[in-house]
């Protein structure tokens, strides 16, 4: 039997499984490393489908197109790494104003600058949650295997379009390059999101940026019967920019209380062995691989190890972790960074000083042994 | 219909200054498109920022107000998704050709269909008057109180080096041209530039003791000249109005079209 389902791919080309999976339409990018096999799989595959695919002149412009044909009623993706992360700023702010689903791939290498392109990092949290000017929500989901990455791409696709929103996608270079198997669910086995479209007859007005007691703003295609007005200033009930103080305050509000009032629906996350964990380790992307393996080679020998894996970072879910982290002794980060997850979770937890950091920085992926040396380091057992 | 249809009254008064070219535009605009007989379900207007770029607040079409420089990049991703759409990209001076000048030589390589019009009235109004990629040598701005030393860009041989198909100029002096000149824009399949020579009296006009609107419109007059003209070759200062270039290339959408049909055949064997 031919089973085509399955896969063995890099997590670049899982996301693109995803991506096609939740129904993707368009996609604008540029070449940039470690994401560039994405838009070179999206040429290929989404005109075979009907879709479009362009290679914009910069990642500026990538954002910028995408939004424009979100707004057509395409489901849009673009993808990215650090620098093309940092141009597309700009334009994220605007479909975060404006209410544009949209998906955005940044595939982290290492950082600042031009920075370490073919190498791993998680240097890029607080960029994606505050990297756009301006008060604001915004959700950011990652993965740390393929399966989870197909399925964290269609959980993207989803969000954006149930909130209007953008849906950053924070993979890193190892979960991006590294090969391992993907089965590809049935058509139907993942529900998909399409966005709310309104029902307003043709002649009534519409008021496109009404939004209903839920929060949910019904939508209506460019080239549709409503014309209306799309802009990044603040903006009445039917687009048109307004500095009036009260409809400054209430779109502010409805922007953030849409994604706040709705964090127990996009949170994810997975927890391995945390019931009677002494020791809480709490990871996302590929170190949670690392912190996995700890996790598994340990509990063997009675170590009361436990791990929570975040997949949805922003909005940062601080109520699960302060419930999963309540009894812990110790509760250590295990991240590629300088403890951006870290500073999180001491936000969240009820004592701050039992939160420790197990990272690297020097574009080398984070290994079991790395995380153990620090854990005796934390135990005081030396090393 | 009328004018007025194709207006948003709700959204008046503009926020243009009295004597203002951009009004100028608009109606042609909208005169150049009331000709066409086309829908206005079938129009987006996209903009970027800047005093023209409120021009696509006024009208009842599709309306996409977008970020500064960008508007042919949105533009671009509303158009190949949806390229049965009219795309009409009424942009400033320094929208165009500063911050997105680099959105402007590309959407022109493609030979996409959008019809871009350039609203050149050498200045940045809305921040108080700033000289733009237009302004030109020797004039005087805020953020140039001894004088300019930047040259300026010429807008017809840019767009027409970087690939434009169809590029042209007029000013809000002749609107009787301008107005067919867009119409032709708009029916052209493939990037169109239209340059448009408008007054920013306030700035411009204030800074460079050019006059009321009334005399800026009148040097557009006398500084003008059709192309090739016998005035042109007496007087070469003079600035040629007219169409520099129309000419058939494939289309960038329709070309994607093709690429689609040859995908679905390469995956069905």
């Amino acid at each position: 039997m031919k089973k085509d389902n399955i896969k063995f791919i890099q997590g670049n080309e899982a996301c693109v499984e995803g991506a096609l999976y939740a129904g993707l339409d368009f996609f604008a990018g540029y070449p940039i490393t470690p994401s560039t096999e994405i838009a070179e799989l999206l040429s290929y595959r989404l005109p075979q489908r009907g879709g479009k695919f362009i290679q914009m002149e910069d990642e500026i412009a990538s954002m910028s197109a995408i939004i424009g044909a979100s707004l057509t009623g395409s489901k849009v993706m673009t993808a990215t790494s650090g620098p093309g992360f940092s141009l597309m700023q700009e334009a994220l702010g605007y479909a975060i104003m404006a209410e544009i689903p949209c998906v955005i791939v940044n595939v982290q290498r290492g950082g600042p600058s031009t920075g370490i392109p073919t190498h791993v990092s998680q240097g890029d949290v607080y960029q994606a949650r505050w990297g756009t000017h301006g008060d604001h929500a915004i959700v950011t989901i990652t993965a740390s295997n393929h399966q989870d990455v197909f399925e964290t791409t269609v959980h993207a696709f989803n969000i954006s379009e149930t909130y209007r929103t953008p849906v950053i996608l924070l993979y890193d270079e190892v979960v991006g390059h590294m090969r391992e198997r993907l089965i590809v669910p049935k058509k139907g086995e993942l529900p998909l999101v399409k966005r709310l479209r309104t029902s307003v007859k043709e002649g009534v007005d519409y008021h496109p940026y009404l939004p209903r007691e839920d929060g949910r703003l019904p939508m209506s295609d460019f080239g549709g019967v409503h014309r209306y007005n799309v802009t990044g200033l603040f903006h009445d009930m039917w687009g048109f920019p307004s500095d009036n103080p009260k409809i400054v305050h209430g779109l502010l509000r409805h922007l953030v209380d849409k994604i706040l009032n709705n964090v127990n629906h996009i949170t994810r996350y997975k927890e391995y062995y945390l019931t009677d964990a002494e020791i809480v380790l709490i990871s996302y992307g590929s170190s949670a691989r690392s912190a996995n393996h700890v996790v598994f080679s340990r509990r063997p020998r009675g170590e009361r190890l436990g791990l929570l894996e975040l997949q949805t970072l922003w909005p940062f879910p601080y109520d699960l972790v302060r419930e999963k982290c309540s009894k812990a002794k110790y509760i250590v980060v295990v991240e590629m960074n300088m403890g951006q997850i870290m500073q999180e979770v001491r936000r969240a937890v009820d004592h701050p000083e039992k939160v420790f950091l197990a990272n690297r920085i020097d574009g080398v992926f984070i290994t079991p042994t790395d995380i153990r040396n620090i854990l005796r380091l934390i135990q005081g057992k030396g090393v | 219909m009328a004018i007025k249809d194709y207006i948003r009254e709700r959204f008046f008064p503009h926020i243009w200054c009295p004597g203002c070219g951009h009004g100028t535009v608009m109606n042609s605009l909208l005169r150049a498109i009331d000709s066409l007989g086309m829908s206005k379900n079938e129009i987006v207007m996209v903009s970027g920022i800047g005093c023209s770029s409120r021009i696509s607040g006024y009208v009842d079409f599709h309306t996409l107000h977008t970020l500064h420089g960008r508007a042919l990049a949105f533009a671009t991703g509303v158009k190949l998704s949806r390229p049965e759409l009219n795309l009409i990209v009424p942009m400033g001076d320094g929208d165009a050709l500063a911050i997105g000048g680099n959105h402007f030589i590309h959407a022109a390589r493609r030979n996409i269909d959008l019809t871009a019009v350039v609203m050149n009235n050498r200045i940045y109004g809305m921040t108080g008057g700033q000289y733009s990629p237009l302004s030109g040598y020797g004039t005087l701005a805020t953020t140039a109180p001894y004088t300019n030393i930047d040259y300026s860009f010429d807008t017809v041989k840019l767009a027409m080096a970087a690939g434009a198909t169809f590029v042209a100029r007029s000013t809000t002096y002749h609107v009787q041209q301008l107005t067919k000149i867009l119409k032709q824009a708009i029916l052209h399949e493939g990037f169109s530039v239209v340059e448009v020579l408008t007054q920013c009296p306030t700035y411009f006009g204030r800074k460079n003791r050019e006059g009321n609107a009334v005399d800026m419109m009148e040097s557009f007059k006398k500084n003008t000249t059709p192309i090739g003209s016998k005035a042109k070759v007496e007087n070469p200062d003079l600035i040629e109005r007219g169409i520099f270039i129309q000419k058939e290339l494939p289309e960038y959408c329709s070309e994607y079209e093709k690429i689609i049909k040859r995908a679905m055949t390469k995956f069905e064997t």
